[in-house]
C-alpha cells in the first residue's frame, strides 16, 4: 500500500546542506503493524512526516494506496490526511480546555460532517478507545494515558487507512505504555488499520509484526516476524 | 464550518475577556464616537429646524443696520419708523401679519420679587406674526395699543417666577417703573435655537412701550410672517423696495437695513452642525484605524500562542482555507462585538447629551447597520494578514512549537 523509491530529504543549502535521508526504499503492506526504531538522527521522523503527508520528499516517488504523492499540492495532501491518515504523537496533541468528545470530532468537523452524525461517531470512537463516559472532560482533567487514547480515538474517528504513531508511549509509564499498545495491536488486528510507530523502546516494538532499523537514512535492518 | 469557527472564536474571546475588551477600546470608541455624533447631530437638526419653526413660519425678520443680528453697527443703524410701518402695511401683499416691534431688557417686579426679563413693545400682529398662542386670557385690543394703555402679557417663565401661586390674569406687575396689568399669558416656545428663553418676555403695546420704557420711538424690529413659504421670496423683495422708498436709500446706495429669512438662518446652523459631524466623524474615522491595528496586532499574538493547535488542525486535516476562515471569523467577531458595544456606548453618550442640551434623542437605524458593517470590515481587512500567517504555518514546525 505504501511504497517510497529512492527517496532523499535534505535540509538546507550548500555547506549547510543535512542529508535526512539518503534514497530510502520503502514498501509497507496493507494491515501491518510496523515499529521504526533507530537513534536520534537517523531519518525516522523524517521518514514519518514524509509517510504522513506532512512533508514531501526532495527527490524519489512515494506511492500511497496507488496514488503518487510525489507532486501534489498542499492542500492535496491535507484531504489525503484528513481521509486516509491518522496521527498519534508523543505528546498528545490535544486541544486545551476542549472536551474529548470534541477533539475527538475535530477531524470530522474538517469534513463538514453533520452535528449528530459526527458526535454518534465520536462517541463510538471514544467506546473503541475504552474512554466511555469521559467524553466531557478537558485534557487537563485527563491522565496522560487517557489523553493519548483520547488523541486515538480522535485519529481513528475518520476511519483511516494507516494510523501513524510518533512514539505513542513516550510520556507514559511503563504500565500505560502496553496499554496503549495492546490498544493498537487490538486496532489493526480489528479493524485492519496499518499501523507505523516510531519508538525508541524495545519492549514496544516487540507488538509490531515488522521492525525497521534506521541508521544514518538508511534502513540498516528490516525484521519481518511471523504473523502471530 | 462557518458556524464551527464562529463558536471557536466566541470561546477563544471568551477564554480571554479582558484582553478581548481591551484590544476592542479601540473599535468600541470609534464606533461610539460616530454613532454618538451622528446622533446628537440629527438631533440638534431636528432641534434648530422646530426651533425655528417656532419663531413663526414663514417669518421674515426685518432689522435695523445691514451687518446681521447682533453684529456691531446693527444698534446704531436708523431705526424703523411708524411711516415705514405703514408703507408696509399697505405695499407688501401675501402677507399674514406686519409687527413692528422694540424691545429691551428690564427689571419686572410682583409683590416682593423681580426678575429680568425681555419687554417687547407690539401690536396684536405681533402674536399672529411670531405664531404665540395663549393659555390664559388674550392679547391686549386694538384700543389698547392707540390708547398705550398699561396692559401686558406675560410669557410662561414669568409666571413661574413671579406670580407661581397666583391666577396671572388680573394681576398687576410692575415694567420697570411702571405698573401694568396682566390680560394673558403666553403659551410655552422654549429655548430659541440662540439658547435664550422665550418664555422670559413681556409684552405690550408698542406705544406704551415706547413712552414709558424706552422713552423714544423707535421700532427696532418688524416681525412679517408671509402667507405660504413660496410667498416669503417676493415679500421679501417687495419689503426690500418699499423700505428703501421710505428710507429715502439712492439707487446705488446700500440699504440700512436687512430683511432676513428665518428658513436662511436654519440652513446656515444645519451647516454648521453638519460641517462639525463631518469633522468629528474623520477623527472618529481614525479611532477605528486604530482600533483595527489593535486588532492585527492582538490577531498576531494569538496566531502565534496557537501556533501547536494550528499545527494539530493542519496535520488532521484542516485545509489552509479553513484555518484561514478560522482566524477571519475570529477577527470579524471581536470587530462585531466591538461594534455592538460601541453602539450601545453611543446611544448611551447621545442619550445623555440629549438629556443636558435639550435636544430631541433621534436615532437611526441606518447608521447602526453601518456601524456594524464597517466594523466586520475591518475584521475582514485586518484580521487577514494574521489570519494569513496562521493559514501558511507548517505543520511540522507547528506542532515542534511549544
Amino acid at each position: 500500500m505504501i511504497s517510497l523509491r529512492n527517496v532523499t530529504r535534505t535540509y538546507g543549502e550548500g555547506d549547510a546542506e543535512v542529508r535526512a535521508l539518503a534514497g530510502l526504499d520503502l514498501d509497507i503492506a496493507a494491515g501491518s503493524f510496523v515499529a521504526i526504531m533507530g537513534a536520534s538522527g537517523s531519518g525516522k521522523s523524517t521518514t514519518m512526516n514524509i509517510l504522513g503527508c506532512l512533508d514531501t520528499a526532495s527527490s524519489g516517488t512515494y506511492n500511497f494506496n496507488g496514488i503518487d504523492i510525489t507532486g501534489l499540492s498542499r492542500d492535496a495532501r491535507a484531504l489525503l490526511r484528513r481521509n486516509y491518515l491518522g496521527f498519534v504523537f508523543q505528546g498528545f496533541n490535544l486541544l486545551a480546555r476542549t472536551t474529548a468528545l470534541e477533539n475527538v470530532e475535530l477531524p470530522l468537523v474538517y469534513r463538514g460532517m453533520a452535528r449528530n452524525l459526527r458526535e454518534e461517531k465520536a462517541l463510538a470512537a471514544m467506546q473503541a478507545v475504552g474512554l466511555h463516559g469521559r467524553e466531557s472532560h478537558t485534557p487537563s482533567e485527563l491522565s496522560g494515558g487517557q489523553q493519548q487514547r483520547v488523541a486515538i480515538a480522535r485519529a481513528i474517528v475518520s476511519d483511516p487507512l494507516v494510523l501513524l504513531a510518533d512514539e505513542p508511549t513516550g510520556n507514559l509509564d511503563s504500565e500505560r505504555s502496553h496499554d496503549i499498545m495492546r490498544l493498537l495491536q487490538k486496532l489493526n488486528k480489528d479493524r485492519g488499520i496499518t499501523v507505523i510507530m516510531v519508538t525508541h523502546e524495545a519492549d514496544m516494538a516487540d507488538y509490531a509484526n515488522r521492525i525497521i532499523q534506521f541508521a544514518d537514512g538508511h534502513i540498516a535492518n528490516d525484521l519481518q516476524k511471523g504473523r502471530t | 464550518m462557518l458556524w464551527e469557527s464562529f463558536k471557536l472564536a466566541l470561546r477563544s474571546v471568551r477564554r480571554n475577556v479582558l484582553r478581548s475588551i481591551l484590544t476592542l477600546l479601540g473599535i468600541v470608541i470609534g464606533v461610539a464616537a460616530v454613532i454618538a455624533l451622528v446622533t446628537i447631530g440629527s438631533g440638534a437638526n431636528e432641534k434648530i429646524s422646530s426651533d425655528i419653526s417656532k419663531l413663526g413660519s414663514n417669518m421674515l425678520i426685518v432689522r435695523p443696520g445691514n451687518q446681521g443680528p447682533g453684529a456691531p453697527g446693527g444698534n446704531e443703524a436708523r431705526s424703523f419708523t411708524e411711516r415705514d410701518v405703514e408703507a408696509l402695511r399697505n405695499g407688501v401683499a401675501l402677507v399674514r401679519a406686519i409687527a413692528p416691534t422694540a424691545s429691551k431688557q428690564a427689571i419686572i417686579v410682583y409683590d416682593a420679587t423681580s426678575t429680568d426679563a425681555s419687554v417687547t413693545g407690539a401690536d396684536q400682529a405681533f402674536f399672529v406674526a411670531q405664531d404665540w398662542s395663549f393659555i390664559q386670557g388674550g392679547s391686549f385690543t386694538e384700543s389698547d395699543v392707540r390708547a398705550a394703555s398699561n396692559v401686558c402679557v406675560i410669557g410662561t417663565t414669568i409666571v413661574s417666577t413671579l406670580l407661581p401661586n397666583v391666577d396671572p390674569l388680573g394681576q398687576t406687575i410692575r415694567v420697570g417703573a411702571m405698573p401694568c396689568s396682566v390680560v394673558g399669558v403666553l403659551g410655552s416656545k422654549g429655548q430659541s435655537a440662540f439658547g435664550t428663553d422665550q418664555d422670559n418676555i413681556v409684552v405690550m403695546p408698542l406705544r406704551t412701550f415706547q413712552r414709558r420704557i424706552a422713552g423714544n420711538t423707535k421700532i427696532s424690529n418688524i416681525s412679517v410672517s408671509a402667507n405660504s413659504p413660496t410667498a416669503v421670496k417676493s415679500a421679501q423683495d417687495s419689503i426690500t423696495a418699499i423700505l428703501r422708498e421710505t428710507r429715502h436709500i439712492g439707487e446705488n446706495d446700500q440699504e440700512d437695513f436687512s430683511v432676513r429669512d428665518m428658513t436662511q438662518i436654519a440652513a446656515t446652523m444645519s451647516a454648521t452642525t453638519t460641517l462639525m459631524t463631518g469633522l468629528l466623524g474623520a477623527v472618529a474615522a481614525v479611532s477605528l484605524l486604530v482600533g483595527g491595528i489593535g486588532i492585527m496586532n492582538i490577531m498576531l499574538v494569538s496566531v502565534t500562542e496557537r501556533t501547536r493547535e494550528i499545527g494539530i488542525r493542519l496535520a488532521i486535516g484542516a485545509l489552509a482555507s479553513q484555518v484561514l476562515t478560522q482566524f477571519l471569523v475570529e477577527a470579524v467577531v471581536l470587530c462585531l462585538l466591538g461594534g455592538f458595544l460601541g453602539v450601545c456606548l453611543g446611544f448611551g453618550l447621545a442619550g445623555l447629551a440629549s438629556f443636558f442640551l435639550a435636544i430631541p434623542f433621534a436615532p437611526d437605524p441606518k447608521v447602526v447597520v453601518m456601524a456594524f458593517g464597517f466594523s466586520g470590515l475591518i475584521g475582514l481587512v485586518f484580521g487577514f494578514f494574521p489570519a494569513r500567517n496562521a493559514a501558511r504555518l507548517d505543520p511540522i514546525e507547528a506542532l515542534r512549537h511549544e
